[in-house]
């Protein structure tokens, strides 16, 4: 499993209720189920992934995020857990309310523009970047609203939205991030992991 | 349509059922079926519910009709519903003609068949008297109940009716009310049946002959609303029936004319008009969410049964929409539900054929299902 669901599990309390959007193939539904004892639900887009969920004994719903998180009811988990998924919908802020509504509290990943290696690939090439947690090409890339750490962290701080703890990870080292940091971590951190209320 | 009984198991349910329609019936016949054999710890049992023609006889070779069982495709040895595994039971809807107390059943008093004086049936009616078979069983939980259209529909009302029997449950496109593009092709069939001049106002029971072409012209119209504009287009196209040109006449000249005629005639010789007739009411009457306050969430409300509802994407009849909706009430009450819509373009029908995408989706969850409830 990779680092950052390590990272997202141990954000989540045991037997506490989550719910997974965009919880592709259900490794991390799979590990939270076993390891955590948590009662955990899925929401999929693509019919291979959902097929793989229920043969795992996951159950997933069939469904787009940007238009079917209506269908859950206010409070209805403890956590929405959102993996590298925010940039790629239309209206990512009714996604993030949204989430906020239906859990108590949420984790967000997002795939960091402001990683320096992604700077230091438009400057030095020119071109749009490629990098391991970004690996698309301009034209074929899902990801419509690219932010960094501290682009999300100030719509976050415009929302009222309360961040508790902000993780960010580079080459799978972590560091907490904070008001003080954000400016280094920003530059440096690969991906970062907000749980937000 | 007279066939030996000694091939049909029935269970005579001796508790008083009170119908929805307010007449009390008792000592009625069930018809049933199993399939393989039920383990030691009783968890091991599948319930089946059929659709409006289907029967008991889901797999192998149906002793009545001497064809291949509804669900072959799905139950039987070492397929998707494996009963070298599971013990899957099946009965005969009431109101239905394979068996179980049905319209055509000689009325005591006249000593006639019942005809149009059968008590009107509901899914529920039909659910609660299937229950009957559980404690027959003396299976406390199902492992799994499962059920395709109006299967589907009994399925929703036994879980809303009886939370507690059963550990997983698949809806397989259907509904949980029947819309009014639903009521209005049952009336299509029942206006055919009924402007046939054998139906006599329900009372050929007492003449030789039947209301064949009424009859036949019901499922012909149930059959293309069973199939998809794409299917059919693919299945049939324009072809001609073993000639070269119109014949300009009205004798079947396309494929699919004679595909038509042959499934309306050939139903006839298995099936009961007035079955058609009350087991096509019951589906229209059906609306869950009316038998609770707070509608269909509250009928949901407090489930622990662990669901998987599933769709057709190429199904007009009981679209996505109408399992969406399912799914959505089911999620409100806060109830383990997963969902999956099948890409492909067979239609309604498509749980009753080979499709590998669905028969993989089901084999997995009740195979999952099974290990979560062994522990």
């Amino acid at each position: 499993m990779k680092r950052e669901f390590e990272i997202i599990a141990d954000l989540l309390p045991d037997n506490s209720r989550v719910l997974d959007v965009g919880c592709g193939d259900g490794t991390l539904m799979k590990f939270l189920s076993e390891k955590k004892n948590i009662d955990v639900r899925g929401l999929e887009l693509n019919e291979e992934n959902v097929e793989i969920c229920i043969s795992k004994g996951l159950s997933v719903i069939e469904g787009n995020a940007e238009t079917e998180l209506g269908q859950f009811p206010d409070k209805s988990f403890d956590y929405v857990v959102l993996s590298q998924t925010l940039q790629a919908f239309y209206n990512p802020v009714s996604v993030l309310d949204h989430l906020l509504r239906i859990g108590k509290a949420s984790v967000v990943s997002i795939p960091n523009f402001g990683y320096w290696k992604v700077r230091a690939h438009l400057l030095y090439f020119g071109r749009m970047p490629r990098t391991k947690s970004l690996p698309y090409k301009w034209y074929n890339t899902p990801n419509l609203h690219m932010c960094t750490i501290k682009d999300f962290y100030e719509l976050c701080d415009s929302k009222n939205i309360n961040m508790k703890k902000i993780v960010g990870i580079n080459n799978n080292r972590i560091s907490f991030i904070n008001n003080n940091n954000i400016k280094l971590k920003n530059l440096l951190s690969e991906v970062g992991i907000f749980l937000i209320s | 349509m007279n066939y030996r009984t000694e091939n049909i198991k029935r269970l005579i349910v001796d508790k008083p059922l009170r119908l929805d329609c307010g007449q009390t019936i008792s000592d009625f016949p069930l018809a049933y079926e199993t399939y393989g054999e039920l383990n030691k710890n009783r968890s091991n049992a599948i319930l089946v519910f059929h659709a409006l023609t289907g029967d008991q006889f889901i797999s192998g070779i149906n002793p009545i009709t001497k064809r291949e069982g509804w669900w072959d495709t799905a139950v039987g040895p070492r397929r998707a519903i494996d009963t070298d595994k599971y013990f899957v039971i099946c009965a005969n809807v009431l109101g239905g003609c394979m068996g179980t107390y049905g319209p055509k059943d000689l009325n005591q008093k006249t000593n006639e068949p019942y005809g149009l004086n059968f008590p009107v049936i509901t899914i529920k009616d039909m659910v609660s008297a299937q229950e009957s078979l559980l404690d027959f069983f003396k299976i406390e939980k199902l492992l799994c109940v499962l059920g395709g259209s109006m299967g589907g529909m009994q399925l929703l009302q036994f879980c809303a009716s009886f939370p507690d029997r059963t550990f997983s449950a698949v809806p397989i496109a259907c509904s949980s009310s029947h819309s009014a593009q639903n009521i209005a092709l049952n009336e299509l069939a029942r206006q055919a049946i009924m402007a046939d001049p054998e139906w006599k106002k329900g009372g050929y029971g007492k003449t030789k002959n039947l209301p064949k072409n009424g009859l036949a012209v019901a499922r012909m119209a149930g059959h293309i609303s069973y199939l998809s504009e794409s299917g059919l287009q693919e299945k049939f196209g324009r072809k001609l029936q073993e000639k070269a040109n119109y014949e300009f006449s009205f004798d079947a000249d396309f494929q699919v004319e004679s595909y038509l005629r042959h499934q309306g005639y050939s139903f006839v010789e298995r099936f009961d008009a007035n079955s058609y007739l009350y087991i096509t009411r019951a589906m229209d009457y059906f609306d869950l969410s009316k038998q609770y306050k707070n509608g269909l969430t509250e009928a949901f409300r407090g489930q622990k049964t662990k669901f998987l509802v599933i769709s057709f994407s190429s199904d007009w009849l009981y679209p996505t929409k109408h399992s969406k909706d399912i799914v959505i009430a089911l999620n409100a009450s806060g109830a383990n539900v997963a969902f999956s819509e099948i890409k492909t373009d067979k239609g309604h029908d498509s749980f009753l054929v080979n499709e590998p995408k669905f028969l993989i989706t089901i084999k997995n969850f009740i195979d999952s299902s099974f290990e979560a409830y062994k522990k």
